[in-house]
């Protein structure tokens, strides 16, 4: 029994000074900024069509009050996205694995839809509190339910961020593990295990993409029930 | 062209410390450094026409190389534990 699988998620530090900032940096230099050309190079051609794809997919739902939160929203995806795909890379550290990050990230924003449709519509938000149609025994059980999952949100946006990547990244370790303990002794498993390790970098490449999509367009939809 | 103004490629072995000597190591001055440094690089492998996979791979791989040499410490004890 080791606990050595979790080092991986260890905050780097060299001589004691903390990297996680210049892992979190990083993304910023695979987008280059704009420049006075209308078609500077092939790479920004490629992450401007994933800019257009990604804004329009997420404004389309929301009307025009809600157009404000198109830079915060797709920065935020880029974001996610960016910093998942690098930490499948050798080596690599990803601060999304860190709960106090994507805590940091998901109760401020959540907040900030909560209080803007409590101070804007507040009937219209506390309505959301109540589905249309219940029957009227069940609605004092009902809407302390629908308080608790509302109050629960941020924890659950987090969580689930953090909870998916630690889970591929710890899954892919062992899985490797066991490729190369099992090499010497029985070269066929660690061949079959290799073919479960690649399903699995698969998986995880996309679960990467995916976690950030959720996360982004469950925000959206939290802004939608409150702007 | 007067030693500070050279680039780095362009000063002979022999002249390096004098070079270093005269380079600005306050906190603009490195940021300054390190800003030329990426626009050069950028402009010569990710800002062209026709370019391709490879700027960006190079800065994927070096981020990977800079990545094992943060975790080295940890790693050389991890190769050398004896029961893993």
């Amino acid at each position: 029994m080791n606990l050595s699988f979790f080092d991986q998620f260890m905050s780097p530090s060299l001589l004691g000074i903390p990297l996680v900032l210049i892992s979190m940096l990083f993304p910023m230099l695979m987008f280059p900024s704009l420049n006075n050309r209308w078609i500077p190079n092939r790479l920004t051609t490629l992450q401007l069509w994933l800019l257009h794809l990604i804004t329009k997919q997420l404004m389309t739902p929301l009307n025009k009050k809600g157009h404000k939160w198109a830079i915060i929203l797709s920065s935020l995806m880029i974001f996610l996205l960016t910093i998942n795909l690098l930490g499948l890379l050798p080596y690599t550290f990803t601060p999304t694995t860190q709960l106090s990050m994507n805590m940091a990230l998901a109760f401020p924003l959540w907040l900030a839809t909560l209080l803007m449709g409590l101070r804007n519509q507040p009937s219209m938000s506390l309505g959301h509190l109540l589905p249309e149609g219940t029957p009227t025994p069940l609605i004092p059980a009902l809407i302390l339910i629908e308080t608790t999952s509302l109050l629960i949100r941020p924890l659950a946006l987090g969580v689930r961020l953090t909870a998916n990547l630690t889970a591929g990244h710890l899954l892919i370790q062992l899985i490797s593990t066991a490729t190369t303990v099992l090499l010497p002794i029985m070269p066929t498993v660690s061949l079959l295990t290799t073919a479960i390790l690649l399903l699995l970098t698969i998986l995880e490449v996309a679960v990467a993409m995916i976690q950030a999509y959720v996360f982004v367009l469950l925000l959206s939809l939290y802004l939608q029930e409150n702007i | 062209g007067p030693l500070s103004e050279r680039p780095l490629m362009e000063v002979r072995l022999g002249e390096l410390h004098t070079w270093i000597s005269t380079c600005d190591f306050s906190p603009q001055g490195l940021l300054g450094t390190v800003q030329k440094a990426w626009n050069s690089y950028y402009a010569k492998y990710i800002n062209v026409r026709r370019g391709g996979p490879s700027g960006i791979s190079m800065l994927l791989a070096g981020y990977c190389l800079l990545s094992y040499s943060w975790n080295y410490q940890h790693l050389k004890r991890y190769r050398w534990r004896k029961y893993h």
